[in-house]
């Protein structure tokens, strides 16, 4: 951190909602080109045969099945308690499900679960954001994680709304800004297999309309989507499926 | 080998095998502690320097004996707890740990009991001693970490791995305390010369250490089986089981 | 290794903005340290002979203390649960976490140590051996105690759980590094325990970071 940087930073603590000057980016350009995968649409990705889930000694779901293919988008739906991020969890490879199997490209996932792993970008139902760091802090890592380059952070902040708060603590963020760093994650992944958990929580109507204007670009490359959200997606997906957990005692 | 361990991974069966064992073994340990305990305490000569005092080895030695072997029977169930997730193992480890724990206190009372009228003090800093403390605080650290999570599932796994931690660390623990006992004090009480075991009281006290042994092993078979109806409670064949009664 | 210096990065910034989480150890371990001759009586030839496990236990406590807080921020705000979905990112990361942590607690009191050697009447030759084990034994400390916050991340009770779990794993080191000191007290040496606590720490440094991996792994399933 050079001096500047500090000075500016203790500025920002004091004065929060000032606005130091920033580079001036282009908001319209595009930050990352992405290739499309190397995949047939339709090929499958995950399959889920007879899956059940006990937690807590309840039964969040049983025998549940269904097949993930490149380019569909699975909604996971249900009210609160009814498994949602249970599921979620047991799809990213977190934790294994207590009965029935998951396979990735039709090999058994404990086989190939590092492979499954490098391709798979899960966003779960806390943010993923240290509050004591910046935007562009938290970004820095998370491109670490995901071991992709250097691209240019301000401009991608920029197109997500965030100009003039990269160096800011995410605590001084609000609740849809910081929902906002955690998915510009999704930005610079080079990922297949999407998984996110309630990912339009706290959003305003422009960046919902956004995601999931950036969610048919993924699907179209040949890139699948599985999430939960209680709103009702307002574009129209066309491999779009609707799974309904039922809350059971 | 595999072939023959194999059904022991799945839960119902070893609910069964235990219910089976558990009575044959329950009533082995009572006999054998019986006869153990009324010929060790009653019927052997008294130690020509101790006395009667000397008897409490019947309790003592088996306790401690078997202390330590509760432990490296939980640590093997931990390791094949984590190494190929077989829940039964998880399991196990929580089945064991207060069995060993409790094995251990009663190693350290009854020493300390026969510590007062031999060695003059009810505590010395033996090595002995400071290794048995020790493991009693390993075994309570693994129950309390078992309890310490609102979901059994993880609670049981976290404790199977500090188990595993644990005895890689014993040894290490182990003999650092005897070097550091015999560094402190070098020709004291600790060097109390045993006299060879007379066979008049040595076969009580071979009886005594078996009956602890399948005594601890009833007692596990005891709380596996409830562990299993705990955790497996909305599997099917417990439900047609719970039914049928 | 590009992870591992941004990762270690990232914790030396959250250090420099969360002063509290490493600056209260160090506090605690000179608080404790004089409390010692209060409690005790200001004789100097009695602090030198009890100085070697005094001072190791305060380091112990100290370094526990600082322990408690190493993974909660990350598994609160779901770091570590994403971190862990990435799998391959987990272990840089468990690196950046045992540096970071020996850089807050371990180093503070080896450079403090100079002035503890005044506090409690320590002489030249055992303030050397005091010198060389804290190098060689807050290493280990930190390790253990990383061990120690992962396998309770997401326990509904931390603090006295966690020194149940690692006060018992800490006993050697204790033990090694007070004898070298008396010894180097006496006049003796003491190249031996310092050779067994370097084995220590060679080989906790090999298994450790398995176990940390595991214990993330199980907590956030």
């Amino acid at each position: 951190m050079a001096l500047s940087d500090i000075s500016r930073f203790v500025l920002l603590r004091q004065y929060g909602n000032m606005r130091p000057i920033f580079p001036v980016v282009d908001s319209k350009r595009p930050v990352i080109k992405h290739q499309p995968f190397s995949v047939i649409v339709g090929q499958e990705l995950l399959q889920a045969q007879a899956l059940s889930c006990i937690r807590q000694d309840r039964v969040l779901f049983e025998q549940l099945s269904f097949t993930v293919r490149a380019g569909d988008i699975l909604q996971v739906a249900g009210k609160n308690g009814a498994g949602k991020s249970s599921l979620l969890r047991l799809l990213a490879g977190l934790s294994a499900p207590d009965e029935g199997t998951l396979h990735y490209r039709s090999q058994p996932l404990s086989d190939v679960v590092d492979d499954y792993a490098a391709n798979l970008c899960f966003i779960g139902h806390q943010s993923g954001i240290h509050e004591q760091l910046t935007a562009l802090e938290n970004l820095a890592f998370w491109r670490a994680a995901a071991g992709v380059p250097q691209p240019d952070d301000y401009a991608l902040l920029a197109q997500l709304g965030l100009a003039g708060l990269e160096d800011i603590p995410c605590n001084m963020l609000s609740a849809g800004q910081q929902r906002r760093v955690s998915l510009a994650r999704l930005w610079f992944t080079s990922c297949q297999v999407w998984i996110l958990d309630e990912p339009f929580t706290a959003l305003d109507q422009s960046a919902i309309a956004m995601l999931q204007q950036y969610f048919l670009q993924h699907l179209n490359r040949g890139g699948a989507i599985v999430l939960t959200t209680h709103q009702n997606l307002t574009l129209q997906y066309n491999s779009l499926t609707t799974l309904e957990l039922a809350y059971r005692w | 080998m595999f072939k023959w361990l194999h059904p022991l991974a799945k839960p119902e069966t070893v609910y069964q095998l235990c219910g089976r064992l558990y009575p044959w073994l329950l009533t082995a340990a009572l006999l054998l502690l019986l006869l153990g305990n009324i010929w060790g305490l009653a019927f052997t000569p008294p130690d020509y320097q101790q006395g009667d005092s000397y008897r409490i080895i019947h309790i003592h030695v088996p306790a401690a004996i078997m202390s330590m072997g509760a432990y490296s029977a939980m640590a093997i169930a931990a390791f094949v707890a984590l190494v190929w997730q077989v829940k039964v193992a998880q399991w196990s480890v929580l089945a064991i740990a207060p069995i060993g724990a409790v094995y251990t206190a009663i190693a350290l009372i009854t020493g300390m009991a026969w510590g007062k009228p031999m060695w003059g003090t009810w505590w010395v800093w033996d090595a002995r001693l400071t290794s048995e403390l020790i493991l009693l605080f390993l075994y309570l650290g693994v129950i309390a970490l078992s309890g310490a999570f609102s979901d059994r599932q993880t609670g049981a796994k976290v404790a199977s791995l500090l188990a595993v931690v644990g005895v890689i660390n014993l040894p290490v623990i182990h003999f650092s305390v005897e070097w550091w006992n015999t560094l402190h004090q070098g020709a004291s009480i600790t060097k109390f010369a045993k006299p060879s075991i007379d066979p008049s009281m040595l076969w009580p006290l071979l009886i005594s250490i078996l009956a602890f042994k399948v005594l601890m092993l009833a007692l596990i078979c005891l709380r596996l089986r409830t562990a299993i109806l705990v955790n497996e409670q909305h599997r099917p064949w417990v439900r047609a089981m719970a039914g049928d009664q | 290794m590009v992870a591992l210096a941004t990762f270690l990065q990232r914790e030396l910034r959250l250090l420099a903005r969360q002063k509290a989480d490493w600056l209260n150890p160090v506090l605690f371990f000179v608080i404790v340290l004089s409390l010692f001759p209060l409690g005790i009586g200001p004789e100097p030839n009695l602090l030198r002979i009890i100085a070697p496990g005094v001072i190791w236990i305060a380091a112990l406590l100290s370094v526990l203390l600082a322990a408690e807080r190493l993974f909660k921020d990350d598994y609160r705000n779901g770091v570590l649960e994403q971190l862990v979905a990435t799998r391959q990112a987990l272990w840089p990361f468990v690196f950046a976490k045992l540096i970071s942590n020996w850089l807050s607690t371990g180093l503070p009191l080896v450079l403090l140590s100079p002035l503890v050697a005044l506090l409690l009447n320590v002489d030249s030759a055992s303030f050397l051996a005091m010198l060389l084990t804290l190098l060689l034994g807050t290493p280990l400390l930190s390790l253990l105690s990383v061990l120690g916050a992962a396998l309770t991340v997401s326990a509904d009770k931390g603090g006295i759980l966690l020194a149940l779990l690692i006060l018992p794993l800490y006993i050697p080191l204790l033990i090694f590094a007070s004898a070298a000191m008396e010894a180097a007290a006496m006049a003796l040496p003491y190249y031996g325990q310092l050779a067994i606590m370097l084995a220590m720490l060679l080989v906790a440094l090999a298994l450790v970071p398995f176990a940390v991996n595991s214990a993330l792994k199980i907590n956030v399933s």
